[in-house]
């Protein structure tokens, strides 16, 4: 007899998560985007799309698509919520951050910049749905990619 | 043997125990394996036949003069006939092993396409396959200027066979390729009509057989197959094998599709001759032990009695529909009639997406698949980004059901 000790399922399924998958902040199309970045989890078909609008290093404003479980849904809706204003290193900060507290680090999960998404902790316990949790930060990694690829395209 | 019963009905607690497999918890609850469409467990014979394979007789086959070759390739041919026999094909030559189905599929389209299809032909798929029944399909067409005609589905999962007539009624359609049963719908299709209107427009029909010859007895010239793949791992046998049978004249008439040793006859500088069939398929050294298990599988399934098992999956999908039926907010996919059916029961819930259903009923040991199962054109036609799908096999009881069930009401306490 093999036996796995029970992931805490409330741990992942905690009411603020459900509510960001129910009632998703910022979703919806961003007219005066200046990069849009479309994200899948080829294997298991969840869907995100990140519009950002840059402005001197900073997020002026962002909006997203989605189609997916609830964590990965939940996940990008409230990074949304944490990023606008923000300048691009620090959204580069959140992300790496956030990263980690996936991979279990419990500094990174104390962190208070994270804000809501410390709800997210308990993924990290549910190795196959970490990749839901991490595909909005994903796209917002390739969206500033390009928005700095541009940039020194311009300058270059 | 596994004993059962009653002659007519199949008591799946009789054949559990040879299934170690099953008999583990799994975060703390008893396993309840439901995603056979993806792969079948291995009972105990079948463990066994790869294990005193390697202890006893490995060698490499058709090329040693010593014991232990001679008993490796009797071993390996020896397999092949008892495939043969379970998809009632009487020439073991026409049955070539392969990795599984998907590389089945990639010879056909490969070797018969590079040498029949040109530009204008017309490849008849349908809008239910597998990604593996498909894909090989669209590189042959890019090489050779074929063209992919689909038959479309109805609302209830079922092939629309009325559009047929008219789609061959152009004069190009060269071959058909068709899964036997739907992975993710459960449909059981009528390839026999498929096979008769495709010949009588001079064209052939290849069946994906991955998810028919695990559940009924398979014979190919009855279903008026020209080509038919499976794969071992959904029929109590290990990854890595499985089989192309192909009528012989075709074989025969087609180029190979790799080359190496194992497949020639001759080899001169500028050109070789090919082995006969099957070896002319089979290039570099075969998964053996592979074969020799998928053999013991087949076996193994003879003697629980091949007529029993969809009769007894037919069961658990009539207790799991109606179980869904009457849970608010679900929505079932496929053919209403469960003896349209084979165990496949893919199902969305309203409000929830299907990997948090896949991982709360983990979480109390019951194993289900989400996702888009390999078949995105279904999940296009009905609308959907993807679906949770249970799937059956002669080990699973009206508990596994029952927990199934339960643990969606679990789904909806969470999500409700
Ligand atoms: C209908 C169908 N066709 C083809 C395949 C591919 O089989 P394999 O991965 O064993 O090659 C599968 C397996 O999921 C299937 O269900």
């Amino acid at each position: 007899m093999i036996d796995r000790s029970t992931p805490p399922l409330k741990s992942l399924y905690q009411q603020l998560i459900l509510d960001h998958y129910r009632k998703p902040r910022n979703r919806g199309e961003l007219d005066d985007r200046t990069v849009e970045v479309l994200m899948r989890n080829p294997t298991c078909g969840d869907e995100i799309t990140l519009q950002l609008k840059v402005e001197d290093e900073r997020i002026a404003d962002v909006k997203f698509l989605g189609d997916g479980c609830s964590i990965s849904q939940a996940s990008v809706s409230m990074m949304t919520t944490l990023l606008k204003g923000e300048s691009l290193d620090k959204a580069h900060k959140l992300a790496t951050r956030f990263t980690k507290m996936m991979h279990g680090d419990e500094e990174a999960a104390r962190d208070p910049d994270l804000g809501n998404l410390r709800s997210l902790a308990g993924v990290a316990k549910f190795p196959v749905r970490i990749k839901c949790a991490l595909l909005g930060f994903d796209a917002l990694q390739e969206a500033m990619k390009k928005t700095r690829g541009e940039e020194e395209d311009a300058e270059g | 043997m596994p004993s059962v019963s009653t002659p007519d009905a199949l008591d799946p607690s009789a054949v559990r125990g040879d299934f170690p497999i099953l008999d583990q918890q799994v975060h703390g609850h008893p396993l309840a394996y439901l995603d056979n469409a993806a792969t079948s467990q291995t009972p105990t014979p079948v463990l066994e036949a790869i294990q005193s394979y390697y202890r006893n007789d490995n060698a490499n086959v058709h090329r040693g003069i010593h014991e232990l070759s001679r008993r490796s390739t009797d071993a390996y041919e020896g397999a092949r006939m008892k495939v043969a026999r379970w998809i009632g094909a009487e020439d073991a030559g026409e049955v070539v092993w392969t990795r599984g189905t998907t590389e089945a599929i990639n010879l056909v389209a490969s070797a018969w396409g590079a040498a029949n299809l040109e530009e204008g032909d017309e490849i008849l798929l349908t809008d239910m396959e597998h990604h593996s029944n498909l894909v090989p399909w669209q590189l042959v067409a890019a090489r050779t200027g074929a063209r992919l005609r689909y038959l479309e589905l109805d609302d209830e999962g079922r092939l629309r066979l009325e559009d047929l007539p008219g789609i061959l009624a152009g004069g190009r359609v060269r071959i058909g390729a068709v899964g036997h049963v739907s992975n993710a719908l459960g449909t059981i299709n009528p390839v026999r009509e498929i096979a008769r209107q495709l010949h009588a427009a001079g064209a052939l029909l290849l069946v994906d057989g991955a998810q028919g010859a695990p559940h009924a007895p398979v014979d190919v010239a009855e279903l008026g197959a020209d080509f038919y793949a499976f794969s071992g791992h959904k029929m109590c046998g290990p990854t890595g094998i499985g089989v192309l049978w192909g009528r012989r004249e075709l074989l025969e008439a087609m180029p190979p599709y790799q080359g190496g040793g194992e497949m020639i006859s001759e080899v001169q500088r500028d050109y070789s001759t090919w082995a006969e069939l099957p070896h002319k398929f089979e290039a570099g050294t075969p998964n053996i032990a592979g074969a020799v298990a998928m053999g013991a599988a087949v076996d193994y399934l003879d003697g629980v009695g091949p007529e029993r098992i969809l009769v007894h999956e037919q069961g658990l999908v009539r207790q799991a529909l109606e179980g869904l039926q009457a849970m608010p907010g679900v929505r079932v996919f496929g053919p209403r009639d469960p003896e349209g059916r084979a165990g496949v029961v893919p199902f969305t819930m309203e409000g929830t997406h299907p990997h948090d259903i896949a991982t709360i009923l983990d979480s109390q040991g019951v194993a289900i698949r989400a996702g888009h199962h390999c078949a995105q054109l279904v999940m296009k036609r009905y609308g959907v980004s993807a679906t949770a799908r249970a799937s059956f096999y002669l080990y699973n009881t009206a508990d596994d059901v029952d927990r199934l069930l339960d643990g969606l009401e679990s789904v909806r306490e969470i999500f409700g």
